[in-house]
């Protein structure tokens, strides 16, 4: 699997996404001042941290040789079952983690359809995209849960999900946003797991050749639970952090995270087929597509472009990322 | 090496539990800096897939290309955390007036705070923003609409005939003000027989239109709080034989539809393009320093027989 020739095309396969993402940070930079202050990277890396942990699961799911399209409906139903708790005043510390647990429920879901039901992966979890939206409309009616941080009594550690800066005492003026933190965690957490571990050794395995790795000895089933268990936690996670941070709930919120979450993995390099990729290309792909939304908005790019722009981009990188 | 990594790590931990805090946006105490005025305006749209939220960008494009001043649109797509997003990439633009057209007027009351607490000054269009002090609140004037809607009645069937009122859902400002907006008019000129609540809806609005004329018979119009009701209206007053004038409220493709085929008589319609319009000439004018009204009603106007599907 790896790449033995040094030439320019090996490199442009393994730094092609860095490569694209520095050169547009540098073009909108140039073209726009507003673009290049400090408070707007903050502001452009937690907007890209919802993408990003959805990815990060995502990630794992497409390394198995999956994909999971249900991460958009998971992510909106764990959040209204924890809006839901809380407008019913169950405190938030166990709201969290419940919700947090229904995202995993959700996930396995998706994982026993793969494997004990034999589905294909864009079948099975087409099936709970479409259930877990459907599940959301019906908790809630189809209305929007609001003004949840007054439910909750006011409740620091949901306010802070979404809304909380750390900051140190003494530099007030540097506050740096939670999501990026829960981001950046998360994204220590994968790196190792993927990089380090006996599991992750085992996801690649499954995702390059599912039978070989039966062979060995993997558990393949075993693996693909986990992965469809670890998209739903991230999703879950992302949601929390969604709710906190627009203090309300809808039943549609999230449709559509599902293209963005999968652009971001194809951006960042992983193959579609299972196998390859890195956990570090995903970032920079979420990252690319962060820096789309920001960038063209505050160039005022009228958004019926951005998306073609946005298309654009992204095959130019997928492009020039492709293994020679 | 490793002792050095779990001193340093050590000393973080420590550090992060005398020397840290949590705040929560645009809950802070001190206001941020405040940024200095580009004179730049920023509308945050909810959806660009409806064409009445189309109409009142392009009355707003239209309105500051007059003005010469630089307008930049950014649109939502329906979906609040974008929304949330956009709001802070104006923010980042330095735009002096936010005008925003909230998704849903609960879930930007943190943005809109933290927009705030950076000296930009907030305009709300079409729909209110719930949790803040915005500078200005901009929409469609439900009162007048529903005075020129009755006065038609009283026009055309002569002060005193026998009217019922379909209320829209009790405590939504436009049932409110639509309602107000009536009796202004109705205690004065018109004999009210009946006012019930049929919450916006037409099967409810027929339902409750079959009882008013079964309870009396001699109702002559009828005033809907939205053209669903309105509706509803028509089917049952044709279904029990009877020729009532009923006005509805909102000018929706049914209901231009019924007023062209002579079954319905008149609707109020709004103006997307205007109230994008004010909103530009408002911003220009908070840009100005001048001190504006906290709300600005847009006119609305009367689509009857006469001019409808113009």
């Amino acid at each position: 699997m790896k790449k033995e020739n040094k030439n320019i095309g090996a490199f442009l396969s393994e730094y092609g996404v860095f490569i694209a993402l520095a050169i547009l940070v540098v073009i909108i930079s140039a073209i726009s001042p507003e673009f290049r202050q400090p408070g707007n990277f903050l502001n452009l890396l937690r907007q890209a941290s919802f993408n990003g942990l959805i990815a990060f699961g995502m990630t794992c799911v497409i390394l198995s040789g999956g994909i999971d399209l249900s991460v958009g409906s998971t992510f909106a139903l764990s959040a209204i079952v924890c809006a839901e708790m809380i407008g019913h005043g169950v405190p938030v510390i166990v709201a969290v983690p419940v919700a947090l647990l229904v995202g995993v429920a959700l996930g396995l879901i998706s994982g026993l359809l793969v494997t004990k039901g034999r589905l294909q992966p864009f079948i099975a979890t087409l099936i709970t995209m479409t259930a877990y939206r459907g599940l959301a409309m019906i908790l809630t009616d189809g209305k929007p849960i609001s003004r949840l941080a007054e439910s909750s009594g006011d409740s620091l550690l949901f306010k802070a999900m979404g809304k909380g800066n750390f900051i140190f005492t003494f530099a007030p003026d540097f506050k740096i946003p939670i999501p990026i933190i829960i981001l950046v965690v998360v994204f220590a957490i994968m790196y190792f797991v993927l990089k380090h571990t006996v599991f992750g050794r085992r996801l690649y395995a499954t995702g390059s050749n599912a039978k070989c790795a039966a062979l060995t000895g993997v558990n393949i089933n075993r693996v693909k639970m986990s992965v469809y268990a670890v998209s739903g936690f991230l999703s879950a996670l992302a949601g929390l952090i969604m709710i906190s941070r627009v203090d309300s709930a809808q039943p549609i919120m999230g449709s559509g995270y599902e293209l963005d979450a999968i652009a971001a993995v194809a951006l960042g390099g992983t193959s579609m087929n299972g196998g390859r990729g890195r956990i570090a290309g995903t970032i920079a792909g979420v990252l690319i597509i962060a820096v789309l939304n920001n960038g063209l908005n505050i160039l005022g790019v009228t958004s019926y472009y951005q998306s073609v722009v946005k298309a654009l981009v992204i095959l130019v990188a997928v492009l020039s990322d492709r293994k020679r | 090496m490793k002792r050095m990594i779990k001193l340093l790590f050590a000393s973080l931990v420590a550090l992060c539990f005398t020397a840290c805090a949590i705040v929560i946006d645009g809950e802070e105490k001190t206001t941020s800096k405040k940024v200095e005025s580009t004179g730049n305006i920023g509308l945050s749209i909810s959806t660009l897939n409806n064409p009445f939220f189309v109409t009142l960008v392009e009355g707003a494009k239209k309105a500051a290309a007059d003005m010469k001043l630089q307008l930049t649109v950014v649109d939502a797509g329906d979906d609040v955390a974008k929304q949330a997003s956009d709001i802070e990439d104006l923010v980042s633009k330095n735009v002096s007036v936010l005008i925003v057209n909230a998704v849903d007027s609960d879930a930007l009351t943190s943005a809109v705070k933290v927009a705030l607490s950076k000296g930009v000054k907030v305009i709300a269009v079409d729909r209110a923003i719930n949790g803040v002090d915005v500078d200005c609140q901009i929409a469609s004037d439900n009162v007048a609409g529903a005075e020129m809607a009755t006065q038609y009645i009283v026009d055309k069937l002569g002060e005193g005939v026998v009217t019922a009122e379909l209320q829209g859902t009790l405590g939504s400002s436009a049932a409110i003000d639509r309602g107000k907006g009536f009796h202004n008019i109705a205690d004065k000129k018109l004999k009210v027989a009946a006012s019930q609540t049929a919450n916006f809806n037409r099967a409810e609005g027929m339902s409750v239109m079959e009882n008013m004329l079964q309870a009396r018979g001699n109702i002559a119009a009828v005033f809907a709080a939205n053209d669903e009701m309105a509706l509803g209206a028509v089917e049952a007053s044709s279904g029990a034989g009877k020729k009532v004038m009923v006005v509805g409220f909102d000018a929706t493709d049914d209901a231009i539809a019924a007023i062209k085929a002579g079954r319905m008589a008149a609707t109020i319609a709004q103006q997307p393009a205007l109230i994008g319009e004010t909103a530009v000439k408002t911003a220009s004018e908070i840009v100005n320093g001048k001190t504006v009204e906290k709300n600005i009603p847009v006119k609305v106007t009367l689509v009857t027989a006469e001019n409808a599907g113009k």
